[in-house]
């Protein structure tokens, strides 16, 4: 029987197998950052260990930083404390690292791929859930905790239970201004925030070969709105030409020699899934959320829930729940909701294509009258090329705010939050309860559909704003 | 880490589902660098107004429930973000075990690194035990035994990989396991590696 891409992403980094069915994997590359690393450091120092492989990793502030007066010292002093720590952790241990002021400086799912430390058929471990990311490279990349953290530096390895299988196949190609945040967005609402749990999921078929590198990381990181730990697509002549001669790839005959074995990664023809889904790329509409859980997402001209006419006591209570806190009314159109804010960044939507299409929606037009929009992208090389391609200047031009690289409004632990009861359009990947800020509302969407909603002021179908056929 | 063998508790009961670590713990505490005392930061939007005062209601604060060991929740427990302020959170709170149908896959992996059992058990099963808690029932979790019991009644058997449960029972931690008893083979291994895919080996000052 032949194999997934994940079995043998899986096979060739087992050291051992334990009794129990768990394994030990080898850990190819560590990403680190400055929230999640603190504690994991102290742990490491207290039994007077040192990382096993100081060259596996590449650090990076993005979480905590700020998005605007970067040439003064961090105002807030626990994030400056925490960005500070990190500084010293990977100097003490001689970790590569790319500082604040850095132009490499971002977003850890952003600078990963961006500097060639992605790699296709490598294990990839960061103290982020949305590591998922990596995995549109062919790589087995997963999220992990502050502890586990401390394990991987010390051992360059963890254990782990293999996962079950499931491929989503995409059929059909999506219509214009149909992006891969809307098809993600799609499948979680039928599957479910939890419906890919214990599975490691491949994205496949022909609108995912079409993709390109930033739209199956968009893809990829969504997985774990799904529950599923890891999302995968498989390497191809768009991923090794995304890769070829960034800085940290292999060069020359290396690369050649790398490619060579990238080949063979992909699924075989006879390899069997745990489970299968089809989903058609073709009929996915423009979607957003109007609740407290990614699952909560409907195409754009559809309206908010009424409890009363769903039958599952749990399923009405959490509609209640969430449409309460949203400031919502059951049944009202998703297009008649207003908006304050809008944001468009994060690492499920900050690369340059993502910025390129926000600002072909942006261009000629202007941000609608008490909206507050900032863009930031998701690195200092994205920032710069945006600049250099005029982007910035578009956005500049409509009224919207140009940061500096980081995680800003996704999590809001930089200052970059909403008051109470504001509400954003937002590029990110999660809409719970107080992730932008406490009391916050959010409406998640893709970068297209944040920019319409920043130009009318209100949820709005990009197709009708730009003479598109909806 | 502290071993868990056994407990005996009230159990809280909050039957939502997807019940996310922003809620557990939310993400402008994760600025704290310590890894102790974060329980007052547990569910602190819920449990506390926008003015830091006491929400009524919340179950965690009424008597027997805040002396609570127990937490049972709705499907998805700890999904989203991997935060393990969220584990330390609950446990320095003084929860021990969460009975879920299922856990966020991550959430589920650090409550193993600090002694937090997760336990899943299908969804009917859990609104049931939901209802015992909630009439005040006392909940018993034997490790060794592998045994759930429910005001002296076995209701469930703990079934976690062997690997999990020595974990827990012993306390042990982890680095210094793979390093005893594996550090052999992760060189082995990483040799062989080394000669397959060279370009996965950057130079120390890459």
């Amino acid at each position: 029987m032949g194999r997934t891409l994940y079995d043998k992403l899986w096979s060739s980094h087992v050291i051992c197998d334990y009794d129990d069915g768990s394994s030990l994997l080898y850990v190819d590359g560590h990403l680190l950052h400055e929230v999640s690393t603190p504690q994991s450091f102290v742990a490491l120092e207290q039994k007077n260990r040192t990382p096993h492989r100081a060259d596996s990793s590449l650090a990076v502030p993005d979480h905590a930083v700020p998005t605007v007066d970067r040439h003064l010292p961090i105002a807030d002093p626990m994030a400056r404390a925490q960005t500070q720590r990190l500084v010293e952790n990977v100097a003490r241990h001689k970790i590569p690292f790319i500082p604040l002021h850095d132009r490499r400086q971002g977003i850890v799912h952003v600078i990963g791929p961006e500097q060639g430390f992605t790699l296709p058929g490598m294990t990839l471990a960061c103290g982020d859930s949305h590591t998922s990311t990596h995995g549109a490279f062919g790589a087995l990349a997963f999220g992990i905790g502050a502890s586990e953290c401390g394990i991987v530096m010390a051992t360059q390895a963890i254990r782990q239970q293999r996962a079950r299988t499931m491929r989503v196949n995409i059929v059909g190609q999506p219509h214009p201004f149909i992006t891969a945040k809307d098809i993600a967005l799609a499948l979680i609402a039928r599957i479910g925030a939890n419906g890919a749990a214990g599975h490691a999921v491949e994205y496949a078929g022909p609108a995912i070969s079409a993709m390109s590198m930033a739209e199956r990381m968009t893809l990829c990181n969504m997985s774990i709105e799904a529950g599923a730990r890891v999302g995968l697509v498989a390497p191809d002549e768009t991923t090794f030409t995304y890769v070829e001669g960034r800085p940290m790839a292999p060069k020359g005959a290396m690369f050649d020699r790398a490619v060579t074995y990238w080949r063979t990664l992909p699924s075989d023809p006879d390899a069997v899934f745990d489970s299968e889904i089809t989903l058609d790329a073709g009929e996915v509409e423009p979607f957003v959320t109007w609740g407290t859980s990614p699952e909560d997402a409907l195409p754009i001209g559809a309206r908010a829930p009424d409890p009363e006419t769903e039958s599952v006591l749990a399923r009405r209570q959490r509609q209640i729940r969430a449409l309460a806190y949203m400031g919502l009314h059951p049944g009202m159109p998703l297009e008649s909701i207003g908006i304050d804010v809008v944001f468009i960044g994060s690492c499920t939507n900050s690369r340059l294509e993502d910025l390129r299409a926000a600002a072909s929606v942006v261009a000629g037009r202007h941000v609608a009258e008490g909206v507050k929009a900032i863009v930031v992208p998701g690195s200092g090389l994205v920032r710069e090329q945006a600049e250099q391609e005029g982007i910035a200047a578009v956005f500049r031009e409509a009224g919207f705010e140009w940061r500096e690289p980081g995680c800003s409004m996704c999590v809001g632990m930089n200052g970059d939050t909403l008051a109470p009861g504001q509400r954003s359009a937002s590029t990110s990947n999660r809409n719970f309860e107080g992730r932008q800020g406490v009391g916050g509302r959010t409406h998640l969407m893709s970068p297209v559909m944040a920019a319409a909603a920043a130009v009318t002021g209100r949820l709005t179908d990009v197709r009708k704003l730009m003479g598109s056929n909806a | 880490m502290t071993p868990f063998v056994a407990i005996e508790s009230h159990a809280a009961f909050m039957p939502e589902r997807n019940i996310d670590t922003d809620a557990i713990y939310p993400a402008r505490y994760l600025l704290l660098m310590e890894r102790d005392g974060l329980g007052r930061y547990l569910f602190h939007d819920r449990r506390f107004t926008a003015q830091g005062q006491p929400a009524p209601g919340f179950i965690l604060d009424q008597p027997p429930f805040s002396q609570a060991k127990i937490l049972i929740a709705g499907a998805g427990f700890g999904c989203g973000s991997s935060r393990e302020q969220a584990v330390w959170a609950l446990t320095d709170f003084g929860i021990r075990c969460v009975i879920a149908p299922d856990f966020g896959e991550i959430f589920a992996g650090n409550a193993l690194k600090n002694g937090l059992l997760t336990l899943a058990l299908p969804e009917e099963i859990v609104m049931r035990l939901g209802a015992a808690a909630e009439q005040g029932a006392l909940f018993s979790v034997d490790l060794e035994t592998r045994l759930l019991s429910v005001a002296g009644d076995k209701v469930a058997s703990i079934d976690l990989p062997d690997g999990q449960r020595t974990a827990l029972l012993n306390g042990w931690d982890e680095t210094d396991v793979i390093l005893r008893e594996k550090g052999d083979a992760i060189a082995a291994f990483e040799a062989l590696h080394r000669e397959q895919q060279p370009w996965l080996f950057r130079e120390p000052s890459a």
